[in-house]
């Protein structure tokens, strides 16, 4: 079987971000870019699934800008056998909405047939947390959020899935869209023969246009500001003022 | 406009505080109904019908929406869902799987995490974990809107709203529930507590953090722990503070040898008073902590615990 893993580049988890002074956003011009960690995880537990024998093939997606095909490359280098890339925008700062993502990734999923498609839970940029769920809506297909543990079977994939309350257990029907929570496995690190190798291996370019998907923006941003922000507080010397201070405020 | 709020119901159990919550940030713009789908659902709507604000329960009972599972959820809402402009849910788990993927359905864009209902077409909502806020508006037919809970305040008991049973056909060919592991507490919950004690990797050990548990216990208060205490295995995943975990604003959030990652910070940095004790003055979390005190946490948390 195959499975497609969707891999976004994001602001790199390591750097703080800064609001542009104009209030448009955030700056993104000059700053190190990174595939998004949780996309990682997906890929990472694409390659596993391959490395038992559950899968023949991986395909990396990417739906951005031009530059997103360094992420591809890192996606090959860790083990993805080949990568779309799509060129949504020519603007780093237009954030492509999680609807377009998927309509994009529903288009290409026709496609290749893919029998799972392994999904970050969320982009730590816009953190909606929605791409997952709403391509598995598109196709209809059976739907496994928020997993920490990936059982493939033959019909169905096993999920168990980190709930408010603790943990969930469901059978997913192949084909399905699986996304990924931060436990599920640590990622590995492309080795430089590897990296070297995937100069080599296959990366289509696309336009959205290609697949008959329109690239929309229904949420438009007004604005973009800084939250408010905590003083930094006293230091206290000893335990009992710190034992007063949680007396005022327990019950407060 | 017309809007609908999704009850969080678990196994027939209301998430009161979670839908109380995404009631009051609802009511901004008007009176609401609320959607009860359960295998069991006499006690939640008779709950949800006392809420403020509440003009209708919509009683959807069957023992499909047990689990509340994605596919069948927003499959059978589809139904009800034409007649309403405005959908909200709290943002839990339950919400985020549910919501996106009627979105998904209708071509809707979701608004997550919202922070602030500004009008009905505006919000706020948070991005880059916190970093920045963001104001959005929404060109969208119907708005598919889930709640940061810890932003808003419940509503109310005062309410008597209509009790309605709705009609409901629907199966599930494609997903299955198997089983659930949920943790099983006397201590408040999480994310409605109006204390926290949360740990972090300082704590070093699952054992240790017996440490943590008996200040919270001792304070009535909910245990946290931050993403590295759950990753390293000391605490289990729901938990989790910040970012991708819980968000939570107590009146009091004392953090625990936790370093303060801005992605933990995302998640409590809206508490009243926060308390920081880490034997690491130049950690991160003393700028955010309303009282700090450096110290070595096996030494001074078991002396608070006897002291308060």
């Amino acid at each position: 079987m195959k499975i497609l893993v969707p891999v976004k580049r994001v602001l790199d988890y390591n750097v703080k971000a800064r609001v542009k002074a104009d209030g448009s956003g955030i700056d993104l011009a000059n700053v190190k870019m990174s595939m998004n960690p949780f996309d990682e995880i997906a890929l990472e537990e694409a390659i596993r699934i391959k490395e038992k024998g559950n899968a023949e093939e991986i395909i990396a997606v990417s739906i951005g800008v031009q530059q997103n095909q360094e992420t591809l490359r890192t996606a090959l280098a860790m083990g993805a056998d080949r990568a779309i890339l799509v060129v949504a925008t020519d603007d780093v700062h237009n954030d492509i909405e999680p609807l377009t993502v998927a309509n994009i990734l529903a288009a290409i999923a026709l496609k290749e047939g893919p029998s799972l498609i392994l999904c970050g839970k969320q982009a730590i940029d816009n953190d909606f947390n929605a791409t997952a769920q709403m391509l598995s809506a598109k196709l209809k297909w059976s739907q496994a959020t928020f997993a920490s543990e990936i059982d493939v079977k033959e019909d169905n994939v096993r999920v168990t899935r980190e709930v408010d309350g603790g943990l969930q257990t469901i059978d997913a029907k192949i084909p399905a869209v699986v996304s990924v929570d931060l436990r599920l496995n640590e990622p590995r690190y492309a080795s430089l023969p590897n990296i070297m190798k995937a100069k080599r291996k296959p990366l289509e370019e696309i336009n959205p246009a290609d697949l008959g998907v329109e690239v929309t923006q229904r949420l438009k941003v007004i604005k973009t500001k800084e939250p408010d922000s905590r003083e930094a507080g006293l230091i206290l010397e000893n335990i009992d003022q710190l034992v007063e201070k949680i007396q005022e405020n327990v019950g407060g | 406009m017309k809007i609908l709020v999704l009850a969080e119901i678990n196994n027939g159990e209301l998430a009161e505080d979670q839908t109380s919550k995404t009631v009051s940030a609802a009511s901004t713009l008007g009176k609401v109904d609320v959607l009860c789908a359960s295998n069991q659902c006499s006690d939640a709507s008779t709950n949800i019908a006392k809420m403020e604000n509440v003009e209708n329960v919509l009683v959807l009972e069957d023992v499909l929406f047990a689990e509340s599972l994605a596919e069948s959820y927003s499959e059978t809402l589809m139904d009800t869902i034409n007649s309403y402009s405005h959908i909200f849910a709290p943002s839990s788990s339950f919400g985020k799987n549910v919501l996106p993927r009627i979105g998904g359905m209708l071509d809707v864009m979701v608004i997550s995490d919202v922070s602030k209902v500004i009008s009905e077409d505006t919000f706020e909502r948070p991005v880059y974990a916190g970093n920045a806020i963001q104001t959005v508006q929404s060109i969208d037919k119907v708005k598919l809107i889930s709640v940061r809970t810890s932003n808003y305040s419940a509503v109310p008991s005062t309410g008597s709203a209509d009790i309605k049973k709705i009609d409901c056909k629907g199966n599930n060919p494609l997903t299955t529930f198997i089983e659930n592991k949920m943790q099983t507490s006397d201590r408040p919950e999480l994310t409605s507590a109006k204390v926290v004690v949360s740990g972090g990797r300082g704590v070093g050990s699952k054992e240790n953090f017996e440490i943590i548990e008996g200040l919270a216990d001792k304070l009535g208060a909910a245990v946290g722990a931050s993403r590295a205490a759950v990753d390293s295995g000391f605490a289990p995943n729901d938990w989790q503070v910040g970012q991708t975990g819980k968000v939570v604003a107590p009146d009091l959030y004392v953090a625990v040898g936790i370093s303060g990652a801005i992605q933990h910070l995302a998640g409590m940095k809206d508490s009243k008073v926060i308390v920081a004790i880490n034997k690491d003055e130049e950690a991160p979390i003393f700028q955010v902590a309303d009282f700090g005190l450096v110290d070595d946490l096996f030494k001074a948390v078991p002396e608070i615990e006897k002291k308060v």
